[in-house]
């Protein structure tokens, strides 16, 4: 990270500093973290960025209260005045609580850990990284009425450093990789566009191989195909209909409507000025019913390869999978040390900060639909008169997330057991519990992926973080639809 | 003062040391650095707070029509130099972008020599101390009115600088202040106030705990109402989010030029009714003055819509390069301002004989962009209004709204403009605005 610079001495100091100054708990983060992203835009490289951030920040209990304070200056002298400074901001704090900070416990934990790569991508050529990248955008190009393209590379690489008054000291090492390519087909006043292979792309905790095993380049003739098509095709009929959703827009609406609703910072109000709240409040654990039998949804942070996983969370907690939905009744949250000790369990190991110089908050792992029984075809086969959407266009739901809106990039008829005519604008609406009790099949693990979701966004300040949601396409009855105009 | 500023002259040294060192054929360094500090709370209480010190550097070189950019948070010569190095050889792997013609030369529009202040030295120097008086003061408004209060006071303090080989020279230091509450009511009310200024100074604290305290005791005990087409009066916080989207979606000129905006094929026509003006003017006092773009180039007032008609566009230097223009400052923020009226809030209800007063739009996103439609939901107070008067807060509902068309049925329009985030925005009343479905609270 830095030569001769002594990470351990550093923590120790910062933490003994804080201590001095009055802290109760204090933790320090040392997060280095490079990222490359690669644009390209109608067959020109747009954007070629680099970039590198290091720094670290303090988390402190005085007083009863948090305080925080981060700095990019990693000398030991600098680390103990910001651990004063923390100190000082809690007690700033404290003049405004209503009860003393109280966490769930943890057991101290020690080790160093690093996710699996085959490829590091910041060892590939830019030229291979733009070669592939031109290719794909090329063949999208050669459809008549694609006049945008834009095809995309990021990756990222952290290393981070956590240690607590608690005793922890955890070292962690990243690789995050992922791709996505997107035409634009335009004519006179009508604009429709596909991505690949998803909006934004695909990311994993991987290396280069992800990027390669995403294809992209043989799925970009068939995407620039469609997106021409849709220019001329029917908008999505208005009424209640059977929807098949794709992973893709599954993954889209298993994180608006079930991973940001089980985040117990919500539920208990924290984020009620910004993102807002929860309808899945406490008294409901156990006994609401959120969705049909068939819905079981987990927050897991172990999947190997997994955008969303992680071996230990921001405060020390190990990685975990959390039961969330079993057989359709709500069972659980994303929880940290501060929210568990409120309803007296243990963390579930969700607090992730976005880079140093932000606290740690309760974030989605990877929150998984589990799979079911069917194959795609058989679900297609099995439907009489429906629609099969795919990829996530445009989203929106309330601020207790039950009333949700979103719309698809493109959708087909499903008549007498086969796909039909092709049909753009689709927009759907719902309320969340209706939506999943209404969930019939759900396709099985051969068609079950993990999909990686680099920009999931909350808190104040803004903060971004890396998520996963592995999930299957799967039926709903009777959803209301109309096009978007 | 912000111990963090680190001056004029030491920034503007390292830029210079930065562009000597660089072998490209044009070189451009940005360079910011200060404070930030964030206290939030909610259930009443303090429950987040933070302060951190920042440095971003940009370097972007460019090589005949090969352009690479490189970022780190960095703040020394030797940092700067290293960083330089680094887009050189990653411009050395770049592709040819052959619509580039040129970083952005010194404009011959020079900045108004007395630029309206872009920073408040007491904003600077806002201690946590201080961030936590004036929560408190919004804390001690909700207990009054026994709501509880949610909500974050954010400061910021930052210098910014760019210089390039062909002679931008720009630097200018900003702070901002926002203060924003949600009020929650015992009855399942809630309500939404907020202040934002360059001087945490002219942020009333306990003004903005009582506007949101006031509206969520007034909506307690919502009704549900048909989802239908309904007049509609919207606060500033609603306009300004539809003006944002509604600038997003239609003026960036690189959208324009690829066909990606509502206004292609309409420039210099009446888009929307002559009662409406949108201009972006980054030097206005009113607004978070911005002097200069992440380019360096001086801000210029656009005027998007002047009366209803397709005026302008916001051209960044690549943009307007291709079309053999000047840039208009617009490579980053925008600061859009709508033209105030001559009607009060009050004047808006008063004529309204079966509508809504909407507090706030939630979690709005583009529904069909060449339509400039946009969906959402109300949030944080809505109410409604029978013959002239408001009579019952109603639950939240979702839009699917043309912003062309809502633009196009605006009967009256607020004569103040608040500041709601970066946009200047006054109230306004829409003629009809098309509810699809509600929710449960």
């Amino acid at each position: 990270m830095i030569e001769g610079f002594d990470i351990g001495k550093f923590c120790d100091a910062v933490l003994e500093a804080a201590r001095l100054a009055g802290a109760e708990y204090a933790d320090v983060r040392i997060v280095h973290r490079e990222s490359e992203s690669v644009d390209l835009r109608i067959g020109k490289v747009e954007s070629l960025c680099q970039s590198s951030t290091i720094g670290f920040g303090v988390r402190v209990i005085a007083a009863g209260a948090w305080g925080f304070a981060a700095s990019p200056k990693l000398t030991v002298e600098e680390g103990k005045s910001i651990a004063q400074e923390a100190v000082r901001i809690a007690r700033a704090s404290a003049s405004a609580k209503r009860r003393n900070v109280r966490l769930a416990p943890v057991e101290p934990a020690e080790g160093s850990f690093s996710n699996d790569w085959e490829i590091d991508p910041f060892e590939v050529p830019l030229e291979e990284k733009i070669d592939l990248l031109r290719d794909a955008d090329r063949l999208m190009r050669q459809a008549e009425k694609v006049k945008v393209t834009d095809c995309n590379m990021d990756f990222w690489k952290t290393y981070q450093v956590l240690a607590s008054t608690d005793g922890s000291y955890i070292e962690q090492t990243k690789i995050e990789s992922g791709a996505g390519i997107a035409a634009t087909a335009i004519d006179g006043n009508e604009v429709q566009k596909r991505s690949y292979p998803a909006l934004g792309g695909d990311f994993a905790a991987a290396g280069y191989e992800f990027v390669e095993s995403l294809k992209v380049i043989e799925h970009a003739e068939e995407i620039a195909r469609q997106a021409v098509q849709l220019l001329d095709a029917p908008p999505c009929p208005s009424g209640e209909f059977t929807l098949v959703l794709e992973g893709s827009m599954l993954a889209l609406q298993v994180h608006e409507s079930c991973g940001h609703p089980i985040e117990l910072d919500r539920v208990l109000g924290m984020e009620s000025s910004f993102a807002g709240t929860s309808f899945l409040t406490t008294d409901k654990l156990g006994s609401f019913r959120y969705g049909s039998e068939i819905v079981n949804i987990t927050a897991d942070a172990t999947i190997p390869g997994a955008l969303g996983s992680f071996f230990y969370d921001d405060e020390g907690v190990p990685a975990q999978c959390v039961e969330i939905v079993k057989n359709g009744v709500f069972s659980g949250y994303l929880s940290s040390r501060e929210t568990a000790a409120e309803l007296g369990i243990s963390s579930g190991g969700a607090m992730r900060a976005d880079g140093w110089d932000r606290i740690p908050l309760i974030r989605m792992t990877n929150i998984n639909l589990l799979p079911g029984d069917w194959n795609l075809d058989e679900l297609i086969a099995d439907t009489i008169d429906g629609i099969y959407a795919a990829t996530v266009k445009c989203w929106s739901i309330d601020d207790k997330r039950l009333n949700f809106q979103f719309g698809t990039e493109v959708a087909w008829e499903i008549k007498d057991g086969a796909l039909g005519r092709m049909f753009r604008n689709l927009t759907y609406n719902d309320m969340t519990p209706r939506f999943w009790n209404s969930c019939d099949a759900i396709c099985g693990e051969d068609e079950w992926h993990v999909w990686g979701v680099p920009n999931c966004g909350k808190g104040e300040p803004m903060q971004i973080a890396h998520v996963g949601h592995g999930v299957a396409p799967a039926r709903f009855r009777g959803v209301r639809m109309e096009a978007a105009k | 003062m912000n111990s963090h500023w680190m001056g004029e002259d030491r920034i503007r040294a390292m830029l210079e040391t930065a562009l000597a060192v660089s072998p490209a054929d044009q070189t451009e360094v940005g360079f910011s650095v200060g404070s930030w500090a964030l206290t939030r709370f909610a259930n009443s209480y303090i429950h987040q707070n933070m302060a951190g010190y920042k440095v971003n550097a940009r370097v972007r070189v460019v090589f005949g029509k090969k352009v690479a950019t490189t970022y780190a948070s960095v703040g020394s010569d030797d940092d700067l130099k290293s960083l330089v190095h680094r887009a050189v050889e990653m411009a050395k792997h770049q592709d040819d972008n052959p619509d580039f013609v040129s970083l952005p030369e010194p404009s011959d529009i020079q900045s108004a020599p007395q630029l309206p202040k872009s920073y408040s030295d007491a904003t600077a120097a806002c201690s946590a101390q201080q961030r936590a008086h004036l929560v408190r003061a919004v804390i001690s408004e909700s207990d009054r009115l026994s709501t509880s209060a949610a909500g974050s006071l954010a400061t910021w303090a930052f210098e910014h600088a760019v210089a390039n080989s062909l002679g931008i020279r720009s630097y200018y230091r900003t702070t901002a202040a926002r203060l924003i509450t949600v009020a929650t009511g015992p009855d399942g009310g809630f309500g939404y106030a907020s202040a934002t200024s360059i001087d945490i100074e002219g942020i009333d604290a306990s003004a903005v705990g009582r506007e949101a305290s006031e509206t969520a005791l007034a909506s307690s005990n919502p009704i549900e109402i048909e989802p239908d087409e309904y007049e509609c009066v919207l606060s500033p916080y609603a306009t300004a989010a539809i003006i944002e989207h509604f600038v997003h979606m239609g003026f960036w000129a690189r959208a324009f030029q690829e066909g990606r905006s509502f206004i292609c094929g309409r420039m210099g026509e009446g888009i929307v009714a002559q009662n409406i003006s949108i201009w972006d003017d980054a030097l206005d006092p009113q607004t978070l003055v911005t002097p200069y773009d992440a380019e360096g180039v001086s801000k210029q007032r656009v005027n998007m819509v002047d009366n209803g008609v397709a005026k302008g566009l916001l051209y960044d230097s690549y943009a307007a390069h291709r079309e053999g223009r000047k840039s208009t400052g617009h490579s980053g923020s925008i600061n859009p301002i709508m033209n105030p009226g001559d009607a009060t809030l009050n004047d808006m209800i008063a004529s309204t004989e079966r509508g809504l007063l909407v507090t706030r739009f939630h979690y709005t996103n583009v529904a069909h962009l060449m339509s400039a439609s946009i969906t959402g939901m109300t949030r944080d107070g809505t109410f409604l209004i029978e013959d002239g008067k408001i009579t019952r807060p109603v639950k939240n509902m979702r839009f699917t709204q043309s912003l062309i068309e809502a633009l196009s049925n605006v009967e009256m329009i607020g004569r103040e403009l608040k500041l709601v985030d970066s946009t200047l925005a006054p109230a306004i009343k829409v003629r009809k605005w098309r509810f699809v479905s509600s929710t449960e609270f």
